[in-house]
């Protein structure tokens, strides 16, 4: 590793059971991009290549609740790694939309998609594809979170300004901006 | 038998695996695609007003969140049986282009530009966006900027830019107003500069990506898209059509619950993606795709100058339609600029600044279909409601539904083509995703996937030895 990339923060960020709204919403942050690609490597996301969930990781943002057994796997891993966890957006922060299936029982969720709304070779997969939990879960359910940005998604300029605030070594103060919804 | 398997696929919207079973020589025998994922939106909204349907859809997607807002806006109306406003239809059309604009430049800047600049085999570190912004800044800051033009469309219009609401059962909540309208316009000119800008480039480039143009899912399918008595691109309004892959029509005008007679739905064991297939052919030989590639083979004209030139030439790539899926890339290109300039029309319609903008009415039927052409191809929301106007049952029929059987089918041939199990390489991988990513899948919209398990791609040898061993 280039000592170059020693100095730049190490950021990671994850999605599990949501829409990819609040990537996109990171996304629209537009040319601070290029900005951040100074300051940052980030070394995992669904927007790059890695493939392992890496160790000593600064900040991560997820994205989405908990739903199956990988995602469950997946959080407690990440903690592990992580110094600073931000649970981003309401599905993160709340359950939100993934979890209106939980007053369902999941035999009936799974009936409504892989029987009702199937033409032929009705069956419920599962082979090679996770478990869905039967309860959905926010994040804070399963490990300690350290920041909370609400928002369905969370502003561009929330989700830089705590980027920006973590890499200076500050907890953002978020109660002002952020609101949950809209 | 040996199992490669590539877990998660990266740079594409939610999360998939693929698994590649090779012979006892090394040799690919199959190989499949898998979506791990389902978050049960058909059970989901049971109960709720159908009202309610257009904000709670959008959080199917938030690349494509307008795209849904919009299909299951026309369900209701289909459901209040209004005919909506021609102002709002046309604002509902801006959105719709300003979604397929912001989406296809995500798809193309963000997502598979790292492939083509910095190299399918180049080093994975780097192979991303950030990369790109690194080595070659120019052209990311035009990708940024086209798609921050589309979502500042979405923004002005809708409110905000991911799950903006503004469009309603009926039409829009209210109208637009001038200075919107001119700030959009004024935005114009330089988004059409990039979108042609990136077009020539891209053009540039097609050579000396031969191989992936040979391999990249390209064989003969039949193609679906929407259609109009026009026979210009239609992504709002008309009915859906298939076409076989010489370009003759195999079915035509399908509206409302049609499409339940010519759409069949599979279920797989082993993804929780169902496989959409043409019924009157079954499963097997039922292969059809989607998307921008099946949208410019149906039209015959854009119907917009520049895109009518661009379209003109693009034709001239092969004699009947085009086939191969690594041109999903181009065709995404063409009908970025199509949209851009469709957008201009509309605006400087004067009728688009019209007051009547939202038809009102109680349920008046019990179902209700919405169909449209959302970036990634057909989509369409399909709901019953009790005679208090809640949900029932919905069903949604989806892009990359449609893709499943061309996506898995393409899988195996560009693993055929590049994986040689002897050694493996990054690079042979990569393009296993490169040919998903062509067609710029969208899993949350119809399933969701969680499975990020680490990447350890394992060759085996016949008792179960490791030859050769990939980690990332």
């Amino acid at each position: 590793m280039t000592k170059a990339k020693t100095t730049k923060a190490r950021i990671a960020t994850v999605w599990l059971d949501g829409c990819s709204g609040c990537h996109m919403s990171l996304l629209d942050i537009d040319e601070r991009l290029i900005l951040l690609a100074d300051k940052i490597d980030l070394v995992y996301s669904p927007l790059v290549d890695a493939k392992d969930f890496p160790e000593n990781v600064d900040v991560t943002l997820v994205e989405g609740s908990i739903s199956t057994d990988e995602d469950l796997h997946k959080i407690k891993l990440i903690r592990k790694n992580t110094k600073v966890l931000l649970s981003l957006g309401d599905c993160a922060v709340t359950g939100n939309i993934p979890s209106m299936r939980t007053v369902f029982p999941l035999a009936e969720v799974m009936d409504r998609v892989y029987h009702e709304n199937a033409t032929i070779n009705r069956q419920v997969p599962t082979k090679v594809v996770p478990t869905l939990l039967e309860r959905v879960m926010p994040l804070h359910e399963v490990v300690d979170v350290d920041v909370y940005l609400p928002g369905c998604p969370p502003s561009a300029d929330n989700i830089f300004m705590a980027i920006s605030e973590l890499l200076e070594g500050r907890m953002p103060e978020l109660t002002l901006t952020a609101r949950f919804g809209a | 038998m040996p199992t490669i398997t590539i877990d998660p696929i990266t740079r594409i919207e939610g999360h998939s695996k693929v698994t590649i079973q090779l012979d006892d020589q090394g040799d690919v025998q199959s190989a499949r695609f898998h979506v791990t994922q389902v978050r049960g939106f058909e059970k989901l909204c049971e109960g709720r007003p159908f009202t309610e349907m257009p904000a709670l859809m959008a959080r199917i997607c938030g690349i494509c969140p307008t795209s849904h807002l919009l299909a299951s806006s026309k369900a209701c109306d289909d459901i209040m049986a209004v005919h909506i406003p021609e102002t709002a239809e046309k604002l509902r059309r801006i959105m719709n282009l300003a979604q397929i604009t912001q989406s296809h430049a995500l798809s193309f800047f963000y997502l598979s530009a790292p492939d083509f600049l910095l190299g399918m085999d180049s080093d994975p570190e780097e192979r991303n966006i950030l990369g790109v912004v690194r080595k070659f800044p120019q052209m990311a800051r035009d990708g940024i900027k086209l798609r921050q033009f589309g979502q500042r469309v979405l923004e002005t219009l809708g409110g905000k830019r991911v799950h903006p609401g503004w469009i309603v059962p009926g039409g829009v909540s209210h109208p637009l107003q001038a200075e919107q309208r001119d700030a959009i316009l004024a935005e114009i000119p330089e988004a059409i500069r990039i979108t042609r800008s990136a077009l020539r480039w891209f053009k540039g480039q097609i050579e000396s990506f031969r191989a992936e143009v040979r391999a990249f899912a390209n064989f003969p399918t039949m193609f679906l898209a929407m259609a109009n008595d026009t026979n210009e691109f239609s992504a709002y309004n008309g009915w859906l059509r298939f076409i076989d892959a010489n370009l003759n029509i195999v079915a035509d005008h399908i509206t409302g619950t049609d499409y339940m007679n010519y759409i069949g739905e599979s279920c797989n064991d082993d993804s929780y993606l169902k496989t959409t297939y043409f019924k009157p052919l079954g499963p097997q030989d039922g292969i059809y795709r989607v998307g921008p590639l099946a949208r410019l083979n149906m039209c015959q004209s854009a119907g917009t100058p520049q895109a009518d030139e661009e379209l003109a030439e693009f034709r001239e790539l092969e004699r009947h339609s085009v086939l191969s899926s690594f041109y999903y890339h181009y065709a995404r290109l063409i009908e970025i600029l199509f949209s851009i300039e469709r957008m201009q029309t509309l605006l400087n319609d004067p009728e688009i600044l019209g007051k009547n903008v939202r038809a009102h009415a109680s349920p008046n039927n019990f179902e209700g279909v919405g169909i449209l052409e959302a970036p990634r191809g057909t989509l369409i929301h399909h709901y019953r409601i009790d005679q208090n106007g809640l949900i029932e049952t919905a069903n949604m029929v989806i892009a990359t539904g449609h893709n499943n059987l061309a996506i898995n089918r393409g899988v195996l041939q560009v693993a055929r083509q590049f994986v040689k199990g002897k050694k493996l390489e990054q690079g042979m991988l990569n393009r296993v995703e490169a040919v998903i990513r062509a067609f710029d899948p969208c899993l949350s919209c119809s399933t969701h996937a969680a499975g990020e398990m680490p990447l350890d791609i394992q060759l085996l040898s016949v008792d179960g030895e490791i030859v050769d061993r990939v980690r990332r």
